[in-house]
């Protein structure tokens, strides 16, 4: 049995050897047996693909959107005024917005190190930048229950609101809170990841609580997918529901 | 392999995140300056597009780091979600046709 594996490793090592680049590359990938996904770990390919079918969750929000912005006879509320705050006597426009998009990519920013400095066994500092990141996105998640406090204040409810379209309401909350729900699991998953790291789970080989499988550090570049992945969606949201 | 993996897929330098990461904070304010200056028409929209697509571009690419992914996975991850766009053109038109009904409900007062 052993022999066996030892075998099959050294004949994937060897094919691995042999494979050739770019679009050559690609097809001999997809048209071999078994795996289309060489050197890529199990666990990321499949963060990938839950990454995929997210996106297209995410593409119907944004679409149910459009459709009802662009179907409407009433004119839309605009965002810029919506989304105003009053800092020292003055409008700022959209500046919550703004300031909620620098946060969530400096979570971006050390969430990329935290995995770098993973792959380097620096244990400390890559926990240190998770627990940044997660911090981070806890304060992006306040401050969108600040938003929302605010919005709700004003009248804005999922059936109407004072400005103008009733589906305005309706997609906010539905848009936002479905992000605002992907960033808050992030937190969590952030928390548990960071103090796996710092106990060194993944150097000894500990079984996780949930799946009694031992992790590895792999396990920190799977977590910073997901957590890129909630950037990149407010990428959308902010230029498409924002700005629009 | 995963060893080999991480020593290959990983030596990038904290220095790229650094830059990756002010060049998003570059063209968010960018962005956020769309609205602020108040642009408007094709002007707003096209900049708009130009900075999402740039800056979900350098997430994919160096955060996520596809760029140094294999074309299998490249490809199989960024090609479906093309498809998209043929239902935001399907959407587009049906709301088209909504809104002209609406208006014409509405103004003959049904």
């Amino acid at each position: 049995m052993e022999q066996t594996v030892v075998r099959e490793k050294g004949e994937l090592q060897a094919q691995l050897q042999a494979r050739p680049g770019g679009w050559r590359g690609f097809v001999a990938d997809w048209s071999s047996d078994q795996r289309a996904f060489k050197e890529v770990p199990w666990g990321k390919a499949m963060m990938w693909i839950f990454l995929l079918s997210d996106t297209f969750v995410f593409s119907c929000f944004l679409i149910s959107y459009m459709t009802v912005r662009m179907s409407t006879v009433v004119p839309w509320p605009n965002p810029s005024e919506v989304f105003a705050l009053t800092i020292g006597g003055a409008e700022v426009p959209l500046i919550l917005i703004a300031i909620m998009t620098f946060v969530l990519i400096s979570s971006s920013g050390t969430m990329a190190m935290a995995v770098n400095f993973a792959y380097r066994r620096d244990r400390v500092r890559s926990a240190r930048l998770m627990l940044a990141t997660a911090a981070l996105g806890a304060t992006f998640v306040g401050m969108q229950a600040f938003e929302w406090t605010k919005l709700i204040h004003e009248g804005v409810r999922p059936w109407g609101n004072p400005w103008g379209a009733a589906q305005f309401g309706s997609s906010f909350f539905m848009i936002t809170g479905f992000h605002g729900t992907h960033v808050t699991f992030g937190v969590i998953f952030l928390l548990i990841t960071a103090r796996k790291v710092l106990r060194g789970d993944y150097d000894h080989g500990a079984r996780g609580f949930f799946t009694s499988r031992r992790g590895n550090y792999e396990s920190v570049e799977i977590m910073g997918l997901y957590w890129h992945f909630v950037d990149l969606v407010w990428v959308f949201i902010f230029a498409l529901f924002y700005l629009w | 392999m995963a060893q080999t993996h991480a020593s290959e897929g990983q030596g990038h330098s904290i220095r790229l995140y650094l830059v990756t990461w002010v060049w998003l904070f570059i063209l968010s304010a960018c962005s956020y300056l769309v609205d602020y200056l108040h642009l408007q028409g094709h002007l707003r929209w096209s900049l708009i597009l130009l900075f999402m697509m740039l800056k979900a571009g350098l997430i994919v690419a160096i955060f996520m780091h596809m760029a140094w992914e294999h074309l299998a996975l490249v490809y199989a991850i960024l090609v479906p979600p093309l498809v998209v766009f043929v239902f935001v053109g399907i959407m587009a038109y049906e709301s088209d046709y909504t809104l002209i009904t609406r208006q014409i409900a509405f103004a003959m007062g049904h």
